[in-house]
């Protein structure tokens, strides 16, 4: 039973971990209709920084937060030089964001060796908790707190606030967005670094779990691809189903089937673009 | 001599490789109703879309209040005090009534805001929480307006208000608009509903294939059959 109870949250803090890299993605996808395969990089990146922060101040909180804000900002650096300057041509970017995440694997790959480096658990996290008879590492349960919370936190920024309703404005009909005064392009750049920042933290905050090592980014942007695909692009309540389903299938595919493990990640993706393309909340097919 | 509140002077604009407006010069002076007239394909929709910013005139210039805008883009226009009631209507199908007035609202010192609108629009305040897909064309169109009100407009353009709408509608629609002007609102009224345009305008430009056929007050259109029988096909 233990082994099952412990399966279950290593499914559901994988399904957090993966909800933080896919909201970004879905978000941005669904906004910009750009696919932007740099997010399992920017992943990545976030998680480097993250272990240079935490070398100076041994923090993971902090060092999130600092690596989200690195992230955001070289994601609205790429948004802004090279994504916008080939605007409308989707193959392109395609392209050019793989392109971009091959760069910024090898920069790391450069400046962080090829070793695994594990980034520590915080120490007050790194008790088990004992529920019933359960008993449980405190760290995988705070993940999955925290990917609730940052759920809800978007969501509110998105069904309740007036930016949120601009920014839905300009995913519903752009050229009528912006000719009411609605600075479209602005706040899609906004949407783009926010994707960016979770991206980063996320690499952070899945780096007691996962640690920081070279193809973590190629490791973790299939999923986020099953994700919006299984959720539909551009749904926030997609990214987060879509996210602990995928979490799951992945965590019991590994353990009951390993070699059938990819098999059973993707099947569900193909079943949903055969007969359900848009996803199973998206607005558009992917 | 009145305000200048938007001039078209000489502007050419092509989509592709096909010229759709020659030249078309007209000016609408600050709290008149200019109505812009034409067979379908002459460029009306065009015009708006030019003014607005969906599309930059190869040639020429716009002006709002005497200020070249045909090289911004459309949220910097609409922030000049351009508000646009689009062919079609456009509505965020997906924002609520009340979202979709929300997030056109500009100040600029302006008297329209939510509660004024809903004044103008009790029905819109009814169903304020429901998605602005779910209704009525009538309805929609309504919102459509508010909306562009809830700029604070110096200039609105209204872009075939009627289309579409059952005849109760229609005069409900030519209601506000007439409010509207009674309220010192400068207008662009494009329409198909010649009645409907008579009623309203001050000013009416004809346009046809792209250049402007007729320009001048109300009066001389009203009594010259020869000029709507051959540019605007009715009576």
């Amino acid at each position: 039973m233990q082994y099952w109870a412990i399966q279950t949250l290593n499914s559901l803090a994988l399904g957090g971990l993966l909800f933080l890299l896919a909201a970004g993605f879905s978000l941005i996808f669904g906004l910009m209709r750009i696919a932007n395969l740099t997010h399992g990089a920017l992943f990545m990146l976030g998680a480097y920084i993250g272990v240079s922060v935490m070398r100076q101040w041994p923090n993971l909180w902090f060092a999130a937060l600092a690596a989200g804000a690195a992230v955001a900002i070289f994601g609205g650096l790429l948004e802004r030089f090279i994504l916008r300057q080939i605007g409308g041509n989707v193959l392109g970017q395609v392209l050019v964001t793989l392109g971009v995440s091959f760069i910024i694997a090898d920069a790391c790959l450069l400046t962080w060796g090829g070793d695994p480096i594990p980034i520590p658990t915080p120490p007050l996290l790194q008790m088990p908790v004992r529920i019933g008879s359960f008993i449980f590492p405190a760290y995988r349960l705070a993940v999955v707190g925290i990917a609730v919370v940052v759920a809800i936190a978007l969501y509110l920024l998105m069904e309740r606030t007036r930016l949120g309703a601009m920014i839905r404005a300009g995913v519903d009909d752009p050229q009528m967005a912006s000719a009411v005064g609605i600075p479209v392009s602005r706040l899609f750049s906004t949407v783009f670094c926010l994707g960016a920042a979770l991206a980063g933290a996320g690499g952070v905050i899945g780096g007691p779990i996962l640690s920081a090592y070279p193809g973590l980014d190629a490791d973790m942007l299939p999923l986020a691809l099953i994700v919006v695909i299984l959720g539909g692009a551009g749904s926030l309540l997609g990214a987060f189903v879509g996210a602990f389903i995928t979490g799951f299938v992945y965590t019991f595919g590994v353990a009951l089937l390993p070699d059938l493990a990819y098999v059973i990640l993707f099947l569900p993706m193909i079943l949903v673009i055969a007969f359900r393309p848009r996803g199973l909340f998206g607005k558009f097919a992917a | 001599m009145a305000t200048e509140a938007l001039a078209l002077d000489g502007v050419d604009a092509l989509y592709g490789e096909s010229h759709v407006l020659h030249g078309v010069s007209f000016s609408l002076a600050e709290g008149r109703v200019l109505a812009l007239l034409g067979r379908n394909g002459a460029g009306k929709t065009t015009c708006m879309n030019t003014v607005i910013g969906f599309l930059r005139p190869r040639n020429g210039a716009v002006r709002v209040f005497g200020e070249p805008v045909q090289r911004l883009a459309p949220d910097v226009i609409s922030r000049k005090g351009i508000g646009l009631v689009p062919q079609g209507r456009r509505v965020f199908a997906r924002l609520t009534v009340k979202e979709n007035l929300v997030v056109a609202h500009q100040k600029r010192g302006g008297a329209w805001t939510l509660e004024r609108v809903f004044e103008l629009f009790p029905r819109l305040k009814e169903r304020q929480a429901q998605d602005a897909g779910s209704l009525s064309g009538g309805e929609q169109q309504m919102l459509a307006i508010a909306r562009a009100l809830m700029g604070n407009p110096r200039v609105l353009l209204l872009d075939e208000p009627s289309e579409g709408l059952a005849p109760l509608i229609v005069a409900e629609v030519g209601k506000t608009i007439a409010r509207l002007k009674r309220e010192g609102q400068s207008i662009v009224l494009v329409e198909q509903n010649i009645q409907l345009a008579f009623s309203l305008a001050d000013e009416v430009v004809i346009l046809n294939t792209g250049r402007v056929a007729f320009s001048g007050p109300l009066d001389q259109v009203r009594t010259n059959e020869a000029l709507i029988t051959q540019h605007l096909g009715v009576f």
